[in-house]
């Protein structure tokens, strides 16, 4: 019996997400007494043996030319192969954008009852229970997974990383599969923090009055080498790129740090940043909204605020 | 062709959210219940405005829910559906429902599955890629555009910091977000014509729910904010390092 982790990259490099995953996947195999290993499918050029660290024993990396790009279908034929291969009762990967695509995939794959979303290790004293968020952070389920295995998915964030001295031993594998999904191109944001994978977000709304204003916002955020996110009215008005629109319509992340700048806090927006661990706010209307699920706050004029907190901090650091 | 657009009733964002019966069940009292706003907005109306193009395309809609959805249903037969399937039980785990979809899908051959990216209550994000495994059908999440052309797919999808461009000949499962299709809402005659669009009510097959809710929890109440003067930004800042180790 082992728990099997599913190891994400991207471009050849292995996602900073699935260390967290691996480290989850590794206390819960602690916790049931068994080995945990990782699968990593595709080309990578990252040093595989030293993800031993993370607490997986044994890497399965699978070298076939098909794996170089992500495709749901072929990588959950891998990745359940595998999983039976390796005799798991446990499957994790990471709640990210491959792991929701394939989570459930194998879990139908394996016949395996999926908790997508999980935040903390399950309680095994008594079947497998998980908790996940539902509601878009605004509450917990506890849900009892029914079957002989189990499929994971873990939100970014929500556990952390752990690490001991340790590397792994790597096994390559072949594991033949056509794709069906050709990728003829990627169009990534050049330069900037990818928001669904930062530990920081600078976020501004509609009171920072235009687009033109945003730079003391990025000064901020490459200060605290943070991404860049905004409410969806400003996407709207075009002063900002669409794709850092988060909320319940957007893009929902789960830092450790949202610091959010003019924004009023409305229920649509919470939705998308719930999940964050420490949230501050400046706003210059002490009655606004988000004040309320904030952890620090200061009620100001961001035009006078954040440079001096941008100040501050490189006072700090230098 | 033929596309099926799987949708679902959800409570409106801004619902209490209260839980009953010993923290079990849900409390549904007083709450206003919406199409989820993906499955509207994304995934249905881009079903549509690909049907505007091509008079050829049929929509067929798809729940698995009780008689009480049926108020969804009609909205989305009112934006543009054409008929309607409602697989008459309750959905409580994401296998049942897949399984359900499936079969159906298994039955109509669809050229195209669209589902949204999930539900804003349980926020599983799974039904998508169980049905695509289903029905051995390649999958795309977090599609952020649909194009056609023939019978080959492109598609943009979500990745991390940027799109990732995927082509990808029919059959296959699609799920739904933003920047997909604009926003509508029905007008008075299609509300008129959803009344007299065919409903079918299914029951369901049998097949074992893989997971049980046990409970539901509220999180604890946030300790009320730490508010700092805006004439001492600096100890915000030193808070940030101290206290919450940003750098
Ligand atoms: C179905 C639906 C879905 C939605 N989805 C989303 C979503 O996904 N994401 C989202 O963000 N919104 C969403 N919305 C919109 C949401 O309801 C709010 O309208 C929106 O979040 C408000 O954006 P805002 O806070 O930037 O602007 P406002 O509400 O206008 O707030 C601006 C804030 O800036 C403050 N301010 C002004 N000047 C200054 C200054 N100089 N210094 C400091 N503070 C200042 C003001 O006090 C105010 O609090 C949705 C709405 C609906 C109905
Ligand atoms: N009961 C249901 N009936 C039909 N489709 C559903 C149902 N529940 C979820 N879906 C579809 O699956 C998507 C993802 O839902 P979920 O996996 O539950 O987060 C939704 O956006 C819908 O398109």
């Amino acid at each position: 019996m082992s728990v099997i982790i599913f190891i994400d990259q991207t471009e050849g490099h292995i996602k900073k997400a699935s260390f967290e995953a691996m480290s989850y996947g590794a206390a819960i195999a602690k916790q049931i007494n068994v080995p945990a290993y990782g699968v990593l499918l595709g080309n990578v050029n990252d040093d595989i043996a030293a993800l031993g660290k993370y607490g997986v024993s044994k890497i399965y990396h699978v070298t076939d030319e098909v794996y170089n790009h992500f495709d749901a279908q072929v990588y959950t034929k891998a990745i359940a192969e595998i999983a039976t291969e390796a005799g798991a009762t446990v499957v994790v990967c990471s709640h990210n954008q491959s792991g929701k695509a394939v989570a459930p995939r194998v879990s139908v794959k394996l016949k395996a009852g999926v908790v997508t979303g999980a935040i903390s290790l399950p309680d095994t004293s008594n079947g497998f229970v998980v908790k996940k968020n539902v509601f878009s952070g605004k509450a917990f389920a506890f849900v009892s997974i029914d079957t002989a295995v189990k499929v994971i998915s873990l939100i970014q964030n929500s556990y952390g990383v752990n690490t001991v001295e340790a590397s792994a031993e790597v096994i390559t594998k072949s594991v033949a599969a056509t794709a069906k999904i050709k990728v003829t191109a990627v169009n990534k944001v050049s330069g900037e923090v990818p928001l669904t994978e930062a530990d920081i977000v600078v976020s501004g709304g509609r009171g920072m009055k235009g687009g033109e204003h945003w730079g003391i916002l990025e000064d901020l955020a490459k200060t605290l080498h943070a991404a860049t996110a905004c409410s969806r009215p400003v996407a709207d008005s075009d002063w900002r790129p669409h794709h850092e629109h988060v909320g319940q319509t957007g893009i929902q992340v789960s830092p450790n740090l949202y610091i959010a700048i003019g924004i009023s806090g409305a229920i649509q927006h919470l939705a998308g940043v719930n999940r964050s661990k420490t949230i501050v706010v400046i706003n210059k209307d002490a009655e606004a909204p988000f004040f309320k699920v904030a952890d620090y706050g200061i009620v100001g004029d961001a035009f006078e605020v954040v440079p001096k907190l941008t100040e501050a901090i490189k006072g700090l650091k230098a | 062709m033929k596309i099926l657009v799987c949708i679902s009733k959800t409570p409106d964002t801004t619902s209490k959210i209260a839980f009953k019966d010993n923290n079990t069940q849900y409390d549904e009292n007083g709450v206003q219940w919406i199409l989820n706003p993906y499955d509207e907005w994304y995934a249905l109306v881009r079903a549509i405005e690909l049907k505007e193009k091509d008079a050829s395309i049929g929509i067929d809609l798809v729940t698995v829910g009780l008689a009480d959805s049926e108020p969804i249903i009609r909205k989305a037969l009112a934006l543009g559906g054409d008929v309607a399937h409602r697989i008459n039980a309750a959905s409580n785990d994401s296998y049942y429902v897949a399984y359900q979809i499936a079969e159906l899908a298994k039955k109509e051959q669809y050229d195209l599955v669209f589902t949204g990216k999930e539900t804003i209550d349980f926020n599983s994000s799974s039904i998508g890629g169980m049905v695509a495994e289903l029905l051995d059908m390649p999958y795309v999440s977090l599609a952020c555009k649909f194009e056609i052309n023939g019978t080959t797919a492109t598609i943009n999808r979500e990745i991390e910091g940027g799109e990732e461009v995927n082509e990808v000949v029919l059959p296959v499962v699609v799920s739904c977000q933003k920047d997909m299709a604009a926003q509508r809402i029905p007008n008075m005659r299609g509300i008129m014509a959803a009344r007299t669009k065919p409903l079918h009510v299914i029951e369901p097959v049998a097949v074992d729910a893989l997971t049980t809710i046990v409970k539901y929890e509220l999180p604890p109440a946030r300790q009320s904010v730490k508010l700092i003067s805006p004439d001492n930004v600096a100890e915000l800042a030193r808070l940030l390092r101290d206290e919450v180790k940003a750098f």
